[in-house]
Order: C-alpha cells, then structure tokens, then sequence
C-alpha cells in the first residue's frame, strides 16, 4: 500500500516533472511570474537571460574551479544568512557566480536549493524564510543564464540543522541556503 | 548483561515505540480551592494494579493550578465510601472538597471503580433531620465499569468530573495529546515520529514515522483524523491521517511550501500555507473538493493560520511590516488587521476556545516565550520563562497551554496552567519532543 502509494507519487512527479521541463523552456516568461513578488526584477530576467547565457558561452575557458575541489568557488556550495534575513551577501556572490556559469554551460545539471533557518521562533515561519533564502539565490542563477528547470528549491526551515547546539555558533551555520547538485551533465 | 544481542535487541524493541514522556513539575504556586484526596481502597485478593488512580486525579487537578491538596500525613481517618466520613474531621483541617473510592476486579481482567466527591463546607447544605450528612453534601457519586487496561483512562474521567464539578468547567484530562519526536537511531541518522499520548504523557501511540522531517500536527474537530506535514517524498506535503484506520490521504503535494495545516471548526476545509504561486500565502482547501481559494495577496511571508471558534476569521502570522507579527482576516474575504504592536516577533497564534484570546510565541526582549494576548483589550501575559519556547496549543477548556521549549540542550513539552502559575516539564529519556497539540473536545 505504502510501496504503491510512493510508485503513484513518483509517477506523477515523473510525468509533472517532463511537463514542466519544455513548458518551462519554451515559456520564457515563466521566472517573471514566479517572482513577481521579488523586488524590481519581474520583466528584466527574460531579457537577462538570454544575453548572461550568451556570454557565458564566451567566458567558457574562465576557471571557476571544479565541484569537487572546496578551495574553489565552484567546490563551494553552501551560502549563509544573517538572523531573519535572505539577502545574499557579497562574500558569496562568487560561489553563485560560479555555479551559474556551471549549470549554463551544462544545460542537463540539475541543482536543488536547500533554504535553512536557524531554530529560533516559530516553525512554519521559519518555512517560510527557509524558502525565501532559496529563492533569493535561485533568482540570482537565473539572473545569470541558469534555466528555470535546472534549479527546484526546497525549504526545510529549522528542521535539518547543519550544527547542533543552542547557541549563535550553530545558528549561524544553520542559517544556511544548500546547493544540492542532483546532476552534473 | 551477559547477553549482549539480547540486550541489544531489547533496546531496538523497547527503543522508540516506548518513548514515554516523564513528567516533573518545574514549577508550583498552591491554589485557592483546598481538596483532600483519600488514597482509593483496594477491594480484592492480591496486590493493587501498577496504575495508581488517586496519584492519576491528584497530578491532573494540579497541573491546574487550581487547587491546594491537603497532605496524606494530617488525615484524621481514611474512608473509602460516603458512610464512614466524618465531615467535622475534615473541616478542622480547613478541607472544602473531599474525594474518596475504591477499586475492585470484575472478574475478567478489568475492575469496577466507585469514589465520591463532598462538599465540606458549604453554607447551603444545612442539616436535614434524617438523611445522612454524606447525601447532603455529595457533589458526585460515580460507579466506573473500567475494560483491562483502561485504569489510566478511568483516573482521567474522574479528574474530569471533579474538575466540572468544582470550576464549573468541562475538565480536559481525558484528552490527548498529540506531538513529534525525532530520535537518533546510531548508524541510521534521526528518525521522525507523531505520536500520540495521554494528556499526561502517557501510553503514546505513533501515528506515522519517517526518516525525513514531520511537522505541524493539527487535530480535526472530531478528533478522529490527523492533518500533518511530511518530507518523505523529498518536498513537503500535506497528508490527513484517519487515527483508528491509519488511513491516510494526499491532501496536497504542489511545489513549493505545503505546510500549516489549520481544520476549520466544521472539518470541511483546511488553512494551508502553499508557495506554488511564487511566494508563501494563506489558502483555504475544501477537504471533498479539492477547491482551493486564496486568502492573502503580498511579497511578505504569510504563514500559520489559525480559525476562531466560530470559523469567521483566520488569524495568521506575517512579516509584511518588516517582522513578524500576528494578523486577522475575515473568511469571507477582506483586509488584514494586524492584532499584536507589542514585542518584535509575534507568531503561531491559536484562539481559546471561547474566541476572547489567542496564545502565540512572543519575543519580548530577553527570549522566545509564550504569551497570551487578550483580544478586547490587546493586553499581552507572558506564561512562560524559556529562551526558545514555540508551538503553544490550548487544553480545550483553556485551562492550560501545552508548548515545546529547549531543555539541556533537547526538545522537551511543557504544560502551563492558563494563570502560569503551575508548569511541568514533560520529556522523553533520549531525543527530543516537540510541536504538541491538545485534542479538541469532540464535535458530533
């Protein structure tokens, strides 16, 4: 029942997930729609899109490390938070740089966005952050060439903390966004 | 131990599926109403069942904070029925309300219990020549048939008359609590349950577990299913869970946030928080249908919804002023109020069940802590002293709040009496518990 029940979910996210793919390529103008909420960039990102994409195909011999080496940007894949805030802050803009240099160049990765919070207050709410932190960093890949359909994000608010303990030395490495890579081609 | 594999295999057993919460009182303020609890008699051959019913009444009546119990070492007598108190011994001890009983088996594994509840001072109850003083004064009078294994159950149903009887409010001690726990198994990472419970801690049972993260717990009306949020698929969704079946039903799986579930009063519809449109907002979802209507609109997050006792309003929380704070929408539609301008970060209301208040975590400088907020009046009461106390629910008369707070580093429940004068601590022996909600008193 239960085995049936997740081959059911399964299928369906399957067939949702190759329903979305070429909808989501041939309607550019699906970014703007998700974030009109975002400040001031609904109706940038189409335009945005093509041209970033186009030139980081002329930037493709840049080195922006590799995934697997944590000395470089690219090996890098977690970005933190100050306390009740998503925006995103310079020192981090590289390790975003990089990964949206990657998944343009490399059109079938795939990432999942990972939104944390800190324990503190309410546990929906921190939902709530967790996917606004995400958000914040997807809106940048995609500010920078990356395809909606390569980025899905996923908040897990305070409920999967990187650190434990009580205190600002975990919290602040539990305010984190996570970039998952589910595909590497 | 000199078998190590049977060892082992008996904590694998015993492990999560006997979680019990034990309790400690962690803080207590006598009450008001003076009460006197005789130890119930055991009427049969062999030893008194383990479940100890009078220690059952008297940790429920004080959880309350209500009542001051006169101690077991100044009782003058000791009786166990009506006929042998002799009211004058206890009004010499200042007693206003006595209880006594007894016990016995049926015969087939269960037992029959009988207690009474007097009125020792009472001006109204006069002498009447001929009838018994006993019958004069007595409150209750209760003959329980008890099934096996159902003693615990019964002590709650007596606490719960004598609560009634005395505040002349239903008593909620016969309700359970519900709440999640996550428990590291070694070797095999944390392990997520919701379980439910005795309003005690009690005789837990688990609803569902997964290795991923459950979350937000809500009660139907009736108290017979269970709405509750679930990573195991890899994103969050929405399930309702029937509690005897085990039965339970996708509700809602969209992208993004499925979280928060709320029942509205009639179990027709839930509040929801969904992110599918782009950004965390309020909707409201017909259980038959699977309609969904939208009831918040703006860039803030919009999240934790909650119904008034007359399924009029929702009240929610959201940082669309900057921070987060507690807001009210009429269900018919329309604007937001914001309720709460005292202290920055103001969330997870719940109405009590008379719609005159709302309980909510509330940061008021020094730590998250849950306060009740009155609703006329705005005026804020912090029950509780934590640093990082969350997820507050009302008992169903609104008499305590049960909430989840840090405790030596793990998750431990607390129950609070409505005047935060009595708090115990309820936990489990390892890992942490968390998100309680108290069962609604049931709607046919």
């Amino acid at each position: 029942m239960n085995n049936l029940a997740r081959i059911v979910i399964l299928v369906t996210g399957l067939v949702l997930l190759s329903a979305c793919g070429p909808q989501t390529r041939t309607d550019t103008r699906k970014p703007e729609v998700v974030d009109h909420s975002a400040r001031g960039n609904a109706g940038q990102d189409t335009g945005g899109n093509g041209a970033a994409t186009r030139g980081l195909k002329g930037q493709a011999g840049v080195s922006i490390g590799s995934l697997d080496d944590p000395s470089t940007p690219l090996g890098k894949k977690i970005i933190y938070f100050d306390y009740d805030q998503s925006d995103i802050k310079d020192e981090y803009k590289a390790i975003i740089t990089a990964h949206a240099r990657y998944l343009a160049s490399h059109p079938g990765a795939r990432v999942i966005l990972q939104g944390h919070t800190d324990e503190r207050g309410s546990r929906e709410y921190n939902i709530g952050l967790g996917e606004r932190r995400a958000r914040a960093v997807r809106r940048m890949l995609l500010l920078l060439g990356v395809t909606d359909g390569q980025i899905k994000v996923i908040s897990y608010g305070e409920e999967r903390p990187a650190q434990a303990g009580h205190d600002e030395t975990a919290w602040r490495r539990n305010r984190r966004v996570e970039i998952v890579y589910t595909s590497r081609q | 131990m000199r078998n190590p594999v049977i060892a082992l295999l008996m904590l694998l057993v015993m492990g999560p599926a006997h979680a019990l919460l034990d309790i400690e009182i962690t803080s207590g303020v006598e009450g008001k109403m003076p009460i006197a609890i005789v130890p119930f008699k055991w009427n049969g051959s062999g030893a008194a069942p383990a479940v100890n019913i009078t220690t059952i009444i008297r940790n429920d009546l004080y959880r309350t904070g209500l009542f001051r119990f006169t101690p077991e070492e100044r009782f003058i007598e000791r009786p166990h029925h009506g006929g042998e108190v002799n009211f004058r011994n206890w009004q010499v001890l200042g007693v206003e309300s006595l209880v006594v009983g007894s016990l016995q088996p049926d015969g087939k594994g269960g037992y029959f219990v009988q207690f009474q509840l007097f009125d020792i001072y009472s001006k109204a109850r006069v002498h009447q020549p001929g009838v018994p003083a006993y019958k004069i004064r007595q409150l209750a009078g209760h003959r329980l048939h008890v099934a096996p294994g159902k003693l615990r159950l019964a002590a709650h149903r007596i606490s719960d008359i004598i609560y009634e009887k005395l505040t002349g409010r239903r008593g909620a001690f016969s309700q359970r609590i519900a709440y999640v726990t996550r428990i590291t198994i070694p070797g095999k990472g944390p392990r997520y349950a919701l379980r439910v419970a005795d309003s005690d801690g009690h005789g837990p049972f688990t609803v569902h577990s997964a290795s991923a993260p459950i979350m937000s717990p809500a009660w139907s009306p009736d108290g017979k299913r269970m709405a509750y949020v679930s990573f195991e698929n890899g994103q969050a969704a929405i399930y309702v869970q029937d509690l005897s079946s085990g039965n339970r039903k996708l509700v809602s799986a969209r992208p993004g946030i499925n979280g928060a579930p709320a029942w509205s009063p009639d179990g027709r519809m839930l509040a929801v928080t969904l992110s599918f449109e782009g950004n965390p907002e309020i909707y409201l979802l017909d259980l038959a249908s699977g309609a969904l209507r939208r009831m918040t609109r703006n860039t803030a997050i919009d999240t934790e919804p909650a119904f008034s006792p007359d399924g009029r309003y929702l009240v929610f929380t959201s940082d669309r002023s900057g921070r987060p704070q507690v807001y009210r929408i009429p269900v018919s539609g329309g604007r937001a109020r914001r309720l709460t301008f005292e202290g920055r970060y103001n969330a997870s209301p719940a109405y009590s069940s008379d719609g005159k208040s709302i309980v909510m975590v509330h940061h008021d400088g020094t730590g998250f802590r849950i306060a009740v907020m009155e609703l006329s009046t705005g005026q804020i009461k912090v029950l509780s002293k934590g640093r990082l106390d969350e997820s507050p629910s009302w008992a169903p008369n609104d008499s305590m709040v049960i909430y989840a707070a840090e405790y030596r580093g793990r998750g431990v429940l607390h129950v609070v009496s409505a005047d935060g004068r009595v708090s115990q601590r309820l936990r489990l022996q390892t890992g942490d518990v968390r998100e309680p909600v108290w069962e609604p008193f049931r709607k046919p």
